[in-house]
């Protein structure tokens, strides 16, 4: 039982992550149809900057954390205005080729430069490095600062999305772009924001994994990436509770099959999910049909 | 001597029922007009008749070489086996691909050589080969497209497309030929030509013809008979006479086009 | 009518005599140059490389370019050719057991490709396509887990026999090309094509699409099978990480370079992607930057890759050189 709550505990943890992530790809499916093949180097730079922040300019966390977000959203913006923009009317695999296209530069571009070597994050003190026991349960210091970070954001998104302007054009623009921008909507600044959160929860999430796996390098992105977006697709792709829904489970999932079973397969169980989520309901857990005009 | 019957036909996506209690018969070699306001359900009736979506509920008859068979819920594929063509709304041509093509891809049927003989090219898909582009290019020539056999789909002007669409359907050597406002954009120059063009492949090609069409003048002067839709349901059915003076089709109307015609 | 299929049929018959003539010469010349020795075994390795490449690229392209689906997972397909044709050979090494190793090989890859095809071809798009890259994960987490008793687990099977010489790479590869081609222009080949311009359309047309859909799959499995036994019967050694999303990258970049949709230009993009990888080996990352850099210029400027969706014939060549003539003051 103990071992079950501890694994509850470990999988809440890796499941924010998730959740942080399939946010972004969940928005930007959402508002433009596209799997952003590059979110998941957004998140690996995260880690890069949120790295060199702690590292070598010698910063806290929480500065770091708000310097990884800023340069991630404003990496995901550019990434749009300058790959994703033109192809806006193009076919689906046009755009999805050039987001692999965007990925293979931004990681192999990193790796140029850094060296594909793993780095760890410095070690950290005070909060960070405390584990706190309950009975026989621990929660390390990481963890409560991954959830709350995590929960954090995730109210912060609900907010933006639900309560603001912005949020409304968000909104809208995924509905019915044409409608929208009769409505005097803009739809460029709403893409580009929509990208610019996308990326910034990204970036958290990068830093974060920093935190709490020590070690980060220049792929590390990919499986993570693939990872978050077969959580968005469960929960529901371009629903935002579906991607937080849909970011826990893989999360449990992943650190279930590895407590439980063998963490060998805990890849294949993923995508052995997405496969059925893909036959069996596509629209995923919140999602609804939609149909083909004839 | 009816070749295809509809029997309480109803389509409902979700909360709506855009096609509600569709009854219709076609006699063998009829013209017939389906008519309605937009969003009437016309087009889901062609959809369901083709098999794009299964009814709700309902019965497609078809009546072929002394058989009847149900078709409702028929992949659109078996449905066009068995001899029902149309064309679409929204024109569906194969765009990057030549008039012939699009032609010779309607004509699958004739060409029924096994994989073997597609990689190997050997002397039954030689034959066959040539008896597909020898009837594509036969039938363009009966309709006046042959001329443009190499041009590209996308290429055509619109009028041209339309046609096409039309020959291609004929292709697949249908007895039921369903038109989905086969005259949209068209001016009055090039609907007179459609409407000749209608007539003729029906007598040449012994078709029954069920159209879709909102150019009341190519519809009154063509249709045997029309049906009536208005809110996915039939509200009148009769000759074109009839049904220009029938009340409820002129309010559904509004008795604009009705006036024009 | 009938005299213009006549003549035509002839024409046929002597430009398919021309093009076997130049295929029998270029197949001898290599021979005799690497009996000479001139084509050294460094070189030749590079033709090994263009020739498996042309294979997947062509195969790929068949499912992704002519059949509009898109699939990310073609490593996966390589891989079980590879396996297959490995462990067979490791215990039967010999011409018969690397023939019958290949072709079991392709047969299984076009088994998964029925299994894997089935469900699948069903979704759309960039569903599709990541549905497919998660099949190929699954694919190499069974060689490098599950299967670890057979396959050797990540370490890869090593000390795989040598069967691959010219004359094979020779056979396979033109003869992927050319059915592939022939598939192409035929009935198949045409409903296959239909299905990409507009699936509806097609079903309405009598054409099954998930028929298509899947015998475009299972053909391209096929011969990505056949790459994958070339492949570990030249090169000694294979990994599971050999197979994985990368190398089904590097296949889609080729494809996407000589066009989707032109079997010439997939034969042309895999030679020169070739040739730019050899030349950029000691920077294996500045490759994979170009290659991003290179999908994205594409994607943005020349979608339609180096050929289009036409192929390379005597006739395009003289249009061209015409073009270039007139362009330069000359008369056509």
């Amino acid at each position: 039982m103990e071992q079950f709550l501890q694994q509850l505990i470990n999988g809440i943890s890796l499941g924010s992550i998730y959740a942080l992530m399939a946010l972004g790809y969940t928005m930007v499916y959402g508002i433009i149809k596209l799997i952003n093949f590059a979110h998941g180097d957004v998140y690996m730079l995260g880690a890069f900057v949120g790295y060199f922040c702690m590292t070598f300019l010698k910063l806290g966390f929480f500065p770091s954390l708000l310097i990884s977000m800023v340069v991630c959203a404003l990496l995901g913006v550019t990434i749009e205005k300058i790959a994703y923009k033109p192809l806006r009317d193009a076919t689906r695999i046009s755009v999805l080729i050039t987001a692999i296209g965007v990925s293979l530069f931004l990681e192999y571009g990193t790796m140029f430069f850094v060296k594909p070597d793993s780095r760890s994050y410095p070690p950290l003190t005070g909060f960070l490095s405390e584990s706190y026991s309950l009975g026989n349960l621990v929660f390390r210091g990481k963890q409560i600062l991954i959830i709350c970070i995590t929960i954090v954001l995730m109210a912060l998104l609900q907010f933006i999305v639900k309560k603001t302007r912005i949020g409304k054009a968000m909104r809208a623009v995924s509905l019915d772009r044409d409608a929208a921008q009769l409505m005097g909507i803009s739809v460029d600044r709403t893409i580009s924001f929509t990208f610019l959160i996308g990326s910034a929860l990204a970036g958290a999430a990068g830093i974060l994994v920093g935190i709490y796996y020590n070690s980060i390098n220049p792929l590390m992105g990919m499986m993570p990436g693939l990872k978050a977006f077969v959580a968005a697709v469960f929960g529901g792709i371009g629903i935002i509770p579906g991607a937080m829904i849909g970011g826990y489970f893989i999360g449990l999932v992943e650190v279930m099959v590895s407590g439980y079973g063998n963490s060998m397969y805990r890849d294949a169980v993923v995508f052995a999910i997405l496969i059925i989520i893909l036959i069996v309901k596509p629209s995923g857990l919140l999602g609804k049909e939609t149909r083909e005009k004839v | 001597m009816p070749i295809l019957t509809v029997n309480k036909l109803s389509k409902s996506f979700g909360g709506l029922m855009a096609v509600s209690n569709v009854s219709m018969e076609l006699e063998q070699g009829e013209l017939v007009g389906l008519i309605g306001p937009n969003g009437a359900g016309k087009t889901t009736v062609f959809n369901l008749l083709t098999g794009i979506y299964p009814p709700t509920s309902g019965y497609i008859t078809l009546y072929r070489n002394n058989k009847k068979e149900e078709i409702q819920g028929l992949k659109p594929y078996t449905i066009c086996k068995k001899g029902i063509a149309r064309t679409f709304q929204n024109i569906r041509l194969f765009k990057d691909l030549t008039v012939l093509d699009n032609v010779r891809i309607a004509m699958n049927k004739n060409a029924s050589y096994g994989l073997i003989s597609s990689f190997f090219h050997t002397k039954s898909y030689g034959i066959q080969e040539k008896e597909v582009l020898e009837k594509s290019i036969e039938l363009l020539r009966i309709l006046k497209l042959d001329h443009k056999k190499d041009e590209l789909a996308k290429n055509l002007p619109y009028g041209e497309q339309r046609q096409l669409e039309i020959i291609r359907a004929l292709a697949t050597n249908p007895c039921i030929l369903l038109l989905d406002e086969p005259a949209a954009g068209m001016n009055p120059a090039e609907t007179a030509q459609l409407t000749e063009m209608i007539e003729w492949i029906r007598k040449n090609f012994n078709l029954t013809i069920l159209l879709i069409e909102h150019d009341m003048s190519l519809v009154m002067k063509i249709c045997e008979r029309i049906y009536v839709l208005d809110y996915g349901m039939v509200i009148a059915e009769g000759t074109p006479s009839e049904i220009k003076s029938n009340k409820r089709v002129i309010e559904a109307y509004l008795g604009e086009e009705m006036g024009n015609a | 009518m009938k005299e213009f299929v006549k003549t035509s049929s002839k024409n046929r018959w002597l430009s398919l005599a021309r093009k076997w003539a130049v295929l029998l010469m270029i197949y001898v010349i290599v021979q005799v140059l690497i009996s000479a020795n001139i084509i050294n075994d460094y070189i030749f390795s590079t033709f090994v490389t263009v020739c498996i490449n042309i294979i997947l690229a062509v195969s790929l392209n068949l499912i992704t370019g002519f059949t509009g689906q898109f699939s990310l997972g073609h490593a996966g397909f390589m891989s079980i050719g590879a396996y297959t044709c490995a462990l067979i050979t490791l215990r039967y090494s010999s011409q018969v057991g690397f023939i019958g190793g290949l072709l079991l090989g392709a047969v299984l890859a076009a088994l998964v490709g029925i299994f894997v095809g089935l469900p699948t071809l069903r979704l759309k798009g960039d569903y599709l396509a990541i549905a497919t890259l998660g099949m190929a994960e699954i694919i190499k987490i069974l060689f490098r887990n599950v299967l670890e008793d057979l396959t050797n687990g990540a370490a890869g099977l090593s000390g795989i026999p040598q069967f691959v010489n010219w004359t094979w790479l020779f056979i396979f590869t033109v003869g992927t090309v050319v059915l592939v081609s022939n598939f192409i222009n035929s009935s198949h080949g045409r409903a296959c094509i239909s299905v990409r311009e507009d699936e509806i359309a097609a079903e309405a047309m009598g054409i099954n699409s998930t028929k298509y859909k899947v015998m475009a799959f299972v053909t391209g499995a096929f011969f990505a099978g056949i790459a994958g036994a070339i492949y570990s019967s030249y090169f000694y050694y294979i990994a599971p990480d050999l197979f994985g999303f990368m190398k089904s990258i590097d296949i889609l970049v080729i494809v996407v370079l000589g066009g989707m949709g032109s079997i010439s230009g997939s034969v042309i993009s895999a030679i020169v992607l070739a040739l730019i990888s050899t030349y950029l080996q000691s920077f294996p990352e500045l490759r994979m930057v170009i290659y991003g850099v290179l999908l994205i210029l594409i994607m943005l400027f020349r979608p339609q890759g180096i050929m289009g969706s036409r192929e390379l014939s005597l006739s395009v060549m003289k249009k061209w050189i015409q073009g270039i003539r007139r362009r330069n003051g000359g008369i056509a």
